[in-house]
């Protein structure tokens, strides 16, 4: 097969068989993929490279008494053992997090979390390096653990971040948003309020590729080569110039292809730095790539919310007014990765897809001794929190005033016209049509006959359950006045260039961790300029190759980066047209635009294609006045807000009454992403995020033990859906251009996995409803669904 | 990726040799098929053995022989290959239940029936059927063979007759007539060990009435099979009333203990429940047989 071949005409596609744009084509990347000749951070080996293992804690919160590396360094092959007193010496034993925080690369004081990096091998094969950890002897003074978020702040709690000048608790922040007297005042005169505990518990990205570096620091130039899994390598590469001390034209970060991210690789951990320290103290390159354990234990896990909920309506079922208190465990350093200014991201868009009086929420984090994270999972900076709270809310709500869940949100979704819709807690909604989203669920669904079979299994003491969840997102961050990382603002840049031949190469700043992004940047730019989408080479990754920007994270590709690249297109059209003005011999003016080609007004037999211009811009033709000999072009986009994608999601789940097994047995999902460029990867985002949806609504959990061991540190434990536990999805979809972004998309790459855990867990609650269940947590293994069935459902944390 | 301790590999031509290799490398040897639990304990250094002697070379355990009173299922045998046999199938409906239910099919292309079972883990799906088919396992040494019940395999969790210097050769299943068997597992996912599982086997008299009656559980923390539960049934017809007792004497009888994948009151519940579901459908399928027969007859 050739490339070529890779780009036939898909059967299944109900677009043009080679759309010159938007439209269904297979991949560009994925060639090199299904043949594994896909290259990652470990396929990485450079001359003389040496492999490194990090030691880490058994414990999770202990005075470090001592440590003896003296058997490690005996050991064959060991080149250095690195600890934190060592790099007290380098001033690197802490780095600053990406919420104002600091945490240690390697252990000085005390041991914060089980898993928690300690001393750091160095020896010439990854064998030596793993067998010399166990030959390093570390004693522990073990301290009581913090572990329920519930305790962290109890007087006399002991308190983790004592290395911190002046601390007395485990407190990290409280943030409000919303007004809490004019909620108060509507819930004072309400006539239903219902209120609930809503817990979002900790679950872990893990992505198929667990994270890694290969470090080169070449001491003569004084420039470090670092290869790295990372979503982000510009904002990686600002941060290790200011944590190093390294200056940033020295600095060249290169990600390859990645393996999954999902949020686990937007942070610097330690293992990159220490990485980095050892090819600076040995000399010669470092690669150090995690195992699975290491990456469930250390790395970033997501959610861990714990949320008050209570929601006012009148008794005829017009939603009122939302408030809730959450408590966030934050781990043992506040690391989470999120815009500045919002230390609980977007958790205030938690009043969902409703027209609401009133909102009030707030968000107090804590330290835990647990892993440092929380930001992750493909959570739209915490919008997964948001709309399983409020939707589990609104279902709760439908209930208690036992109207039909999806007839509620019909009455009470926010409506066309109201668009662009100002929300209680300040966000700006762009577009929408949710009433048409949520009717074609529907309708593809067969809502009323699931709603009659479901009355005659009951009939028959089976339990099925139909569950409904709405959700809007907020993704593209952002607008940079109001939104940055570290003080860099999160726009992103592009640039474009057309060789002589008119093929192009357009270079971005955002990483694809899998998204498809080779393909549909290639299909932005020939939307713009129609040159087809193979002719167009899409370079991401590496800071020396790419335009400065903030990366792939919280959906914001397509949103900030896509525009970008259609703006940087329709720069290079219009830079064409003076060029073909001038090898036409006529005035720009008179020129007009169809797709790839600028022509004579009047006269379109007489026109230049874009190949055309590009020789003749690099040629001899002579230039107009201003227009230099290139046919390049670069922007950097700030966008003016966010896009708000939404989705209507209805899941179908059949429980088995002597076991309390979930099967979930359909799942239809309405997403609106406005502008669809390639519907065939829109599809597979959400078919991807939907799987993640079915693990968190039934089988994954990162728990914790009273020591603070965690319970979920191995694939064993830590359950990942399969094939066989997802439906075939049934898939729809609507379009609600965004009316800010230059092409109208909206982002995607969450939606599915915002959106759909709610809708199981209503399924399951409603499945086993006739037993009295009004409530359970996630997630629903057999054991917990039972017992929520026995009266006894109890928070999994 | 996950780094084991250093060891050493050695691959076994023939039995003999596998078991000369054995007795040379002693105690710090271990055999391996499929490789499916032992390499897992390996990278996670949970197990460090120095040898491994692999005996993916010795074709002449893998077979499924059936035989005029018996089944012969060699030690090397695939769960894949058991999985899709016709024989068993046809004789013991209970095997491809739990086949179906072990891990996934990359798994099952590998993983071995003697590696199953000498691993012994407390919730290995294929120790409750070969106790409830009362099979008999035949362990080779350097003094020639032995032929064990499952009773005298079994050891506790993790632990077998198989003397460090033997090999568990082949399983064998005796046919038996008007026989129904059947196997349920909870688990939380496709893959997962069980939370619970019911195994049952029984043979019907020429009246109708329960000849004989085998029920096991798995990962309750059981040895054996359940007698209380067994009693209930012989020599009456089966009833949905005997079920239900049966059922209640099983999660009497089960002795689980609190994990992940449930607390105790759960898996008791599973015992009763699981217990019930396999007596009702390896009954339902005993009597298929005997329909089937007189048909014949």
């Amino acid at each position: 097969m050739t490339i070529t071949e890779a780009h036939a005409p898909n059967p299944a596609a109900g677009d043009a068989d080679r759309p010159i744009g938007y439209g269904r084509i297979q991949r560009k990347e994925d060639p090199r993929f299904v043949r594994g000749k896909g290259h990652y951070v470990d396929d990485i080996v450079l001359p003389g490279m040496l492999h490194g293992a990090i030691l880490r804690s058994p414990v999770a919160h202990a005075r470090l008494v001592s440590i003896d590396t003296t058997r490690a360094l005996a050991h064959p092959g060991v080149v250095a053992v690195i600890t934190g007193q060592d790099l007290l010496g380098l001033k690197l034993a802490w780095a600053p997090t990406l919420s104002a925080d600091v945490q240690a690369v390697l252990v000085t004081d005390k041991v914060r979390f089980q898993g928690q990096e300690v001393a750091f091998v160095i020896a010439e094969d990854r064998y030596a390096a793993r067998d010399a950890l166990e030959l390093i002897d570390v004693d522990y003074d073990v301290l009581p653990p913090v572990i329920d978020a519930r305790h962290a702040l109890d007087p006399g709690a002991p308190v983790i971040r004592d290395d911190i000048e002046g601390r007395t608790d485990n407190h990290i922040f409280d943030w409000e948003a919303g007004n809490a007297a004019e909620t108060d005042a509507v819930f004072a005169s309400a006539e239903v309020i219902v209120k609930q505990e809503i817990v979002y518990p900790r679950s872990h990205p893990a992505p198929m590729e667990t994270c890694g570096a290969v470090a080169d620091f070449e001491p003569i130039e004084g420039a470090l080569t670092l290869y790295e899994t990372s979503q982000a390598p510009h904002a990686h590469r600002t941060l290790f110039a200011i944590v190093s001390g390294i200056p940033e034209h020295k600095i060249r970060i290169v990600s390859p292809d990645i393996g999954g991210g999902f949020g686990n690789k937007v942070g610097i951990y330690p293992g990159y730095i220490l990485a980095v320290v050892g090819s600076i103290v040995t000399g010669r390159p470092v690669k150090w790539v995690e195992d699975r354990s290491e990456n469930l234990m250390s790395t970033s896990f997501a959610r861990d919310y714990i949320m008050q909920g209570e929601i006012a309506a009148t008794k005829d079922g017009k939603i009122l007014a939302l408030r809730t208190n959450v408590l966030a465990d934050h781990g043992a350093f506040n690391a989470t990765a999120q815009p500045s200014k919002y230390p609980a991201g977007f958790f205030h868009i938690f009043t969902g897809s409703y027209d609401l009086q009133a909102a009030h929420c707030k968000v107090t984090g804590v330290y835990t001794n647990k892993a440092p994270g929380g930001v992750a999972y493909a959570c739209s900076f915490r919008v997964t929190e948001a709309v399983l709270l409020v939707e589990r809310m609104v279902d709760m709500l439908a209930r208690k005033l036992e109207m039909d869940p999806a007839e509620l949100r019909l009455k009470n979704l926010i409506k066309p016209e109201q668009f662009p819709y100002k929300n209680k807690t300040g966000w700006e909604y762009d577009s929408g049509n949710y009433e048409r989203a949520l009717r074609l669920s529907m309708e593809i669904a067969g809502y009323d006959d699931l709603r009659r079979e479901q009355k005659e299994k009951r009939a028959r003491g089976e339990l099925m359950g139909i569950g409904v969840s709405f959700f809007t997102e907020t993704v593209g961050a952002g607008p940079r006045k109001h939104m940055d990382i570290v003080g860099l603002g999160m726009a992103d840049g592009a640039e474009l260039r057309i060789h002589p031949t008119g093929k192009a190469v357009v270079r971005i700043s955002v990483q694809s961790q899998g998204q498809g992004h080779e393909t549909t940047f290639a299909q932005i730019v020939a939307e713009e300029i129609g040159i087809p989408p193979e002719d167009i080479d899409v370079v991401h990754g590496d800071t020396d190759q790419t335009p400065f920007g903030l990366g792939t994270y919280g959906s914001r590709s397509t949103p900030v980066s896509g525009a970008a690249v259609a703006l940087v297109a329709r720069k290079v059209r219009e830079k064409a047209k003076f060029i073909a003005a001038a090898m036409l011999e006529t005035r720009p003016e008179d020129l007009e635009w169809e797709k790839g080609r600028w022509f004579v007004k009047g006269d379109p037999s007489v026109g230049k294609t874009m190949a055309e211009i590009a020789m003749g811009a690099h040629g001899t033709v002579a230039l107009p006045e201003g227009i230099d000999g290139n046919l390049d072009a670069e922007v950097t986009y700030d966008p003016p807000n966010l896009t708000f994608p939404f989705g209507a999601y209805i899941c179908v789940v059949d429980v088995d009454p002597g076991t309390g097994h979930v099967k979930v047995r359909r799942f239809i999902a309405v997403d609106d992403c406005g502008t669809r460029i390639n519907p065939m990867i829109i599809e597979g985002q959400v078919h991807g995020g939907l799987t993640d949806g079915v693990g968190m609504a039934l089988m994954q959990f990162i728990g914790f033990d009273e020591a603070g061991n965690n319970l979920g540190g191995s694939f064993m434990d830590y359950l990942i859906p399969t094939s066989m536990e997802v439906p075939n999805w049934e898939t729809g979809f609507t379009v609600t251009p965004s009316p800010h972004h230059p092409i109208g998309a909206k982002g995607v790459g969450e939606s599915a996995t915002v959106g759909s855990p709610p809708a199981i867990l209503n399924a399951v609650v409603d499945a086993i409803s006739p037993l009295g269940v009004t409530h359970m947590d996630m997630p629903c293994t057999p054991a917990r669904v039972w017992a929520a069935m026995q009266g006894r459902a109890t928070p999994p944390i | 990726m996950q780094i084991p301790a250093q060891f050493d590999y050695v691959r076994a031509s023939t039995i003999e040799d596998a078991l000369a290799l054995l007795d040379r490398h002693g105690p710090e040897s271990r055999v391996v098929a499929g490789g499916h639990s032992l390499l897992p304990m390996m990278k996670l250094r949970l197990a460090r053995p120095e040898w491994l002697i692999d005996i993916n070379d010795l074709y002449e355990l893998d077979f499924i022989l059936p035989e005029a009173t018996q089944l012969r299922i060699g030690a090397l045998t695939r769960h894949s290959t058991l999985l899709e046999s016709a024989d068993v199938a046809r004789l013991f409906p209970i095997v491809i239940d739990a086949e179906r239910v072990i891990a996934d099919p990359i798994v099952r292309n590998r993983g071995t029936v003697g590696g199953s079972l000498c691993q012994a883990d407390p919730a290995e799906d294929l120790a409750t059927v070969c106790d409830v088919l009362r099979a008999q396992a035949v362990v080779r040494g350097p003094g020639g063979e032995r032929i064990l019940t499952m009773d005298e395999f079994h050891k506790g969790p993790y632990e077998t007759a198989v003397a460090q210097n033997e090999l568990l050769v082949e399983i064998r299943f005796p046919i038996r007539p008007r026989a129904g068997s059947a196997y349920e597992k909870v688990e939380r996912r496709v893959g997962d060990w069980a939370v619970v599982a019911a195994g049952a086997a029984v043979n019907l008299a020429e009246d109708g009435s329960v000849d004989d009656v085998a029920i096991g559980l798995t990962a309750v923390g059981l040895d054996g099979t359940i007698a209380e539960a067994e009693a209930v049934l012989r020599g009456r017809r089966p009833s949905e009333e005997l079920f239900e007792e049966a059922g209640r004497l099983a999660a009497l009888a089960s002795m689980p203990v609190a994990d992940q994948r449930g607390p105790v009151d759960y898996k008791r519940h599973l015992a009763d429940e699981l217990t019930r579901r396999v007596l009702r459908r390896a009954c339902a399928r005993a009597l298929e047989t005997q329909t089937t027969t007189t048909q014949e007859g």
